[in-house]
């Protein structure tokens, strides 16, 4: 992964090219952001499951399809990526638990509440991820960064 | 930050912007204001209130006052901020985006998370969900709007915001990086503004039946 980028506009100093991880995050977002609207514009009745189960699992396989070739990647600067990620992961855990609550609170039960709550869990991991990656793939390819 | 012409920031950041030794000295960067930290969680406390407590003032208040802020202040700076900002000096556009950046880090996310929640809630209230409801069809295309600007704020906008505020706090930043990723606020400045006006145009309608 640390082949420079031939795509790279003239001028521009070279990079490493990385894998489309922020992409595929956005990606894994709208599904779960589409989701999220499909069962909110079943309420208050209770939503069919179908369509949010599979966009979630969708997400879920992005988000898993992400995190492997996030492990295969060698030069991000993981000490940003670490450090960006556990305060935006606290923070999105937050907003996510605002969030669950808010539908605890409005009588969400069973299994719409499961579905939810999984969306929840992958919205609060994806967030986090794209934007900790986008960080360390700017901050890695120079040295004297820091 | 609609026309910032911020392409051009990187030689600026690197020859004019007091990185060497002739220019001013460069404002220190705290990516996260701490001194927010407390406003925000007290909005939130409230906001979590209002929607424990069904509080109908506090529900109000915080989709009114989160929702117009959020709106006026996406507008403002997309259509009025950034045109003036774009023809600032690239040391003044430096100085003014190490101030101005970290500050919305903490507003907006505040001012999105005050508007949906208490959005929601009210809508449950009001029985503007419920599929009978003449709203109901204007609040699903709402829904499509925010679900569109959620994706672009939270998967191109912010991460785009924290890597710019990491790179100008370097000792040398590299103008190439920070031209590039605010490429993106021009990019989905257009998209965001239109999302606006229709949210303007569907909350005043559902408001007004």
């Amino acid at each position: 992964m640390s082949v420079s980028n031939p795509e790279a506009p003239a001028g521009v100093t070279s990079q490493p090219r990385f894998a489309p991880v922020a992409e595929l995050g956005a990606a894994a977002l709208v599904l779960v952001v589409a989701g999220g609207i499909y069962m909110a514009s079943y309420a208050p009745r209770r939503p069919p499951l179908t369509v949010p189960i599979c966009l979630a699992a969708a997400s879920g396989v992005l988000l898993a399809v992400n995190v492997v070739m996030l492990m295969r990647t060698r030069e991000l600067a993981w000490d940003k990526f670490f450090l960006v990620g556990r305060w935006t992961l606290l923070s999105y855990v937050i907003a996510a638990g605002l969030i669950e609550f808010a539908f605890v609170r409005d009588h969400t039960r069973g299994g719409p509440l499961v579905v939810l709550t999984a969306m929840l869990v992958l919205f609060a991991v994806n967030v986090p991820l794209i934007i900790s990656f986008t960080v360390a793939r700017f901050q890695s390819a120079r040295s004297d960064a820091t | 930050m609609s026309d910032t012409r911020v392409d051009s920031l990187p030689a600026g950041f690197e020859a004019g912007a007091g990185l060497g030794t002739a220019g001013p000295p460069r404002p220190v960067i705290q990516i996260v204001p701490l001194k927010g930290l407390p406003i925000v969680a007290v909005v939130i406390g409230f906001l979590a209130a209002s929607i424990g407590f069904n509080w109908e003032w506090g529900l109000d208040f915080n989709h009114v006052a989160g929702g117009g802020l959020w709106t006026g202040i996406d507008l403002f700076v997309g259509l009025v901020v950034g045109p003036i900002l774009g023809r600032l000096s690239i040391p003044a556009r430096a100085e003014f985006s190490a101030k101005f950046m970290p500050k919305m880090v903490l507003v907006m996310p505040t001012l999105v998370a005050m508007t949906l929640a208490s959005g929601f809630q009210l809508a449950l209230n009001l029985g503007n969900l419920k599929a009978s409801n003449p709203n109901h069809a204007w609040l699903m295309v709402s829904f499509i709007v925010v679900g569109v600007m959620a994706v672009i704020a939270l998967g191109i906008l912010e991460p785009a915001n924290i890597a710019v505020l990491f790179e100008m706090r370097k000792p040398r930043p590299d103008g190439e990086v920070i031209g590039r990723l605010m490429k993106r606020f021009i990019y989905t400045a257009g998209i965001t503004g239109l999302m606006q006006i229709a949210t303007l145009v569907i909350m005043t309608r559902v408001a007004s039946r």
